[in-house]
């Protein structure tokens, strides 16, 4: 089992990860990262850990990690 | 799929949000990185928003005068050809200032790999016309729309060089996932073709400059999809064992 | 090593090869050409590498590219060409790099004339680039001079993480005279730390201008070239010791004026030659000790007589300073003479 991790911190709200989401798991709620944006957020029961959202994302928000079982 | 930013990517970058850098930056990482030459490869920076790269970039870098990264990196690899060397430019560097030094690298089918990131404007300097802006684009220096009678038409450097004698040219773009990958292809393809002493291997990246562009990211990619890539085709111009056959 | 008679860009480009440079790139331009014709055989004689640029600003950026990779490294260019240089120049003192390069001075600005000149001085001398920087410039006077000048060249760019600058002319680099050649030495490019090599298991390089990541950067430099000006003065005297009167002159000129002080001292007049080596740093030195001089001449093929500048500097201008300057026509040791008596009967003008 994979999950994803997003690392908030990296996040310039630019929403390349909500447009390319074949899943519409990844959404922006509102809440700002210390770098002053509004960062992106996941849910996990709709997320495939296609790795998409790490391929377009221009600021290593995204990480596929194995899941501890 | 496991996923994880490439080491050579070790601090967040300081481009603009949305800005196409980034992820360039990290495919050129990820390439090394599964090529397992990261730690043998150097880097000859250009001047511009490209100059924010090697503070945030785990590789040797040199930062290039404006214009001359080709020359610079033509230096480093004649002195050590055992080492991947490649310049990292934006458009402004690599086709006005230093479209000599680009060219003639090409034509002495130097062993070096070059990344040129085709934004259509000068980005750090604030958004002037660049030798890629788009006829009737609009920019700090072409208030009006640049026009094509005065300046020329816009420069599609492949075009130029795909008839000399070098090893690999393509040109890709990152306005989806799909593009993204074949992009990353290119790389993958430029690199492995330098360190086969194939010769000069070039990739044109068509990336967003949403700052100067005064656009939404999300409209900046359409923008690309829409207009860029109609003038900038996409694809490989030059293949590999095409011309050293 | 036996003599040997060698034209000066020849020797000069013999002794870049043995003093273990494996890369040159270049442009054609006269007088310079023949460093760059004999390079581009004897470099790939020796493994080394040889490009004939597109331009003097591609030149200087391989050769930036090269001295990074830890490699010693060198162009050659004259005139117009050496103005080209300059962008490159900058950031390779900005980015503490050694390198050597060589200017063969021409007369004129524009473009000129082929024929020697030592119209260049400012640029070379005060910089020709933008920014806080010093090239270290040393003028040699013989064709073996030249040739050991490129060797010690290499060696102090390296002790300092400096440009070096070997400023030859026309004549000197076109005559033939017997030289020494230096012994053939190798070159370890690893043998730096700082050199671009891929970061391998350490941290990555970056070679960019020091003042990014160097703390207190203004007191750093500035202590930089201070210490440079405090140990790298060079100089050679003749006959100075009792000279009322100082001829200060460098290169193919000083050898004019040396024949200057055997006719004048033969006519009785206290007479002497300072001849600055290093240009940068000046020989402040020299003109300090001087005990009995009453007046210095400047000699040198500029019409401005850029040097005088420094002369009156150096003697903080407690002397006077005279000038014979002009290169459209070569001096003869009978013209400095000729101003030596003008001076001593109070008919020159003082340059300031």
């Amino acid at each position: 089992m994979e999950k994803l991790i997003i690392h908030k911190e990296s996040c310039k709200s630019c929403r390349y990860c909500i447009e390319n989401c074949p899943k519409g798991a990844l959404y922006i709620k509102g809440d700002i990262n210390e770098k002053g944006y509004p960062y992106v957020s996941v849910d996990h029961e709709k997320c495939t850990t296609c790795g998409i959202c790490y391929n377009v994302c221009p600021d290593y928000v995204f990480e596929i990690q194995e899941r501890e079982v | 799929m496991l996923k994880k930013k490439p080491a050579a990517c070790f601090v967040d970058n300081k481009y603009c949000p949305g800005c196409g850098h980034g992820i360039i930056n990290r495919l050129v990482a990820e390439v090394l990185e599964e090529m397992g030459i990261y730690e043998e490869s150097i880097g000859a920076i250009a001047v511009g928003c490209a100059s924010l790269m090697p503070e945030t970039f785990a590789v040797d870098c040199i930062q290039a005068q404006h214009g001359r990264a080709a020359a610079v990196a033509a230096g480093i690899k004649r002195c050590r050809p055992d080492k991947t060397v490649f310049t990292y430019q934006g458009d402004g560097d690599a086709l006005a200032i230093g479209f000599s030094e680009t060219m003639y690298s090409a034509i002495r089918n130097e062993n070096i790999t070059v990344i040129f990131v085709n934004n259509s404007n000068f980005g750090m300097t604030g958004g002037q016309m660049a030798p890629t802006t788009l006829e009737n684009q609009k920019t700090t220096t072409t208030p009006r729309g640049r026009n094509i009678a005065e300046t020329g038409d816009p420069l599609n450097v492949i075009n130029m060089m795909k008839d000399l004698n070098t090893a690999y040219i393509a040109r890709g773009s990152l306005t989806n996932n799909a593009n993204i990958m074949k992009t990353k292809k290119y790389i993958r393809n430029a690199f492995e073709a330098q360190q086969n002493s194939e010769g000069f291997s070039f990739i044109e990246i068509l990336s967003p400059c949403t700052t100067n562009w005064k656009m939404d990211p999300i409209k900046a990619m359409e923008h690309i999809e829409k207009n860029v890539t109609p003038v900038y085709e996409l694809g490989v111009f030059v293949e590999r064992g095409e011309k050293n056959a | 090593m036996e003599k040997q008679l060698m034209k000066g860009n020849e020797a000069i480009a013999e002794a870049v090869v043995r003093a273990g440079c494996k890369f040159f790139a270049g442009y054609p331009i006269t007088p310079q050409s023949e460093i760059l014709e004999y390079l581009s055989w004897r470099l790939p004689e020796v493994g080394g590498n040889f490009v004939q640029s597109e331009s003097e600003l591609a030149g200087i950026s391989m050769v930036y590219g090269a001295a990074a990779a830890g490699f010693r490294a060198m162009t050659s260019s004259s005139g117009p060409g050496y103005s080209l240089l300059q962008e490159g120049i900058s950031y390779i003192a900005s980015a503490e790099l050694p390198c050597l390069i060589i200017n063969v001075m021409r007369y004129g600005s524009g473009l000129g004339d082929i024929f020697v000149g030592q119209s260049d001085y400012w640029q070379a001398v005060k910089n020709g680039g933008h920014g806080d920087y010093r090239s270290i410039v040393y003028a040699p006077a013989s064709v073996k001079e030249a040739s050991d000048l490129v060797v010690f060249g290499f060696d102090k760019a390296e002790e300092y993480r400096n440009p070096v600058t070997l400023l030859s002319d026309a004549s000197i680099s076109q005559m033939m005279e017997p030289v020494e050649l230096p012994e053939m030495q190798e070159h370890n490019p690893d043998k730096f730390e700082w050199s671009l090599k891929g970061k391998g298991e350490g941290k990555a390089r970056s070679i960019t201008s020091v003042m990014y990541f160097q703390e207190d950067y203004d007191n750093y430099i500035a202590a930089k070239y201070k210490n440079i000006e405090k140990n790298e003065q060079l100089w050679e005297e003749i006959e100075t010791e009792d000279a009322e009167i100082i001829l200060v002159s460098y290169g193919i000129t000083s050898r004019i004026c040396n024949e200057a002080v055997e006719l004048a001292r033969e006519e009785g007049i206290k007479v002497g030659l300072l001849r600055p080596i290093s240009l940068y740093p000046y020989p402040v030195r020299a003109f300090q000790k001087q005990k009995n001089v009453k007046a210095y001449i400047s000699v040198e093929m500029t019409a401005l007589a850029q040097m005088a500048e420094d002369v009156a500097l150096a003697c903080k201008m407690k002397q006077p300073v005279y000038s014979l300057a002009g290169g459209m026509e070569i001096f003869e040791a009978s013209d400095v003479c000729n101003k030596i008596k003008e001076v001593i009967d109070g008919k020159a003008k003082e340059v300031f």
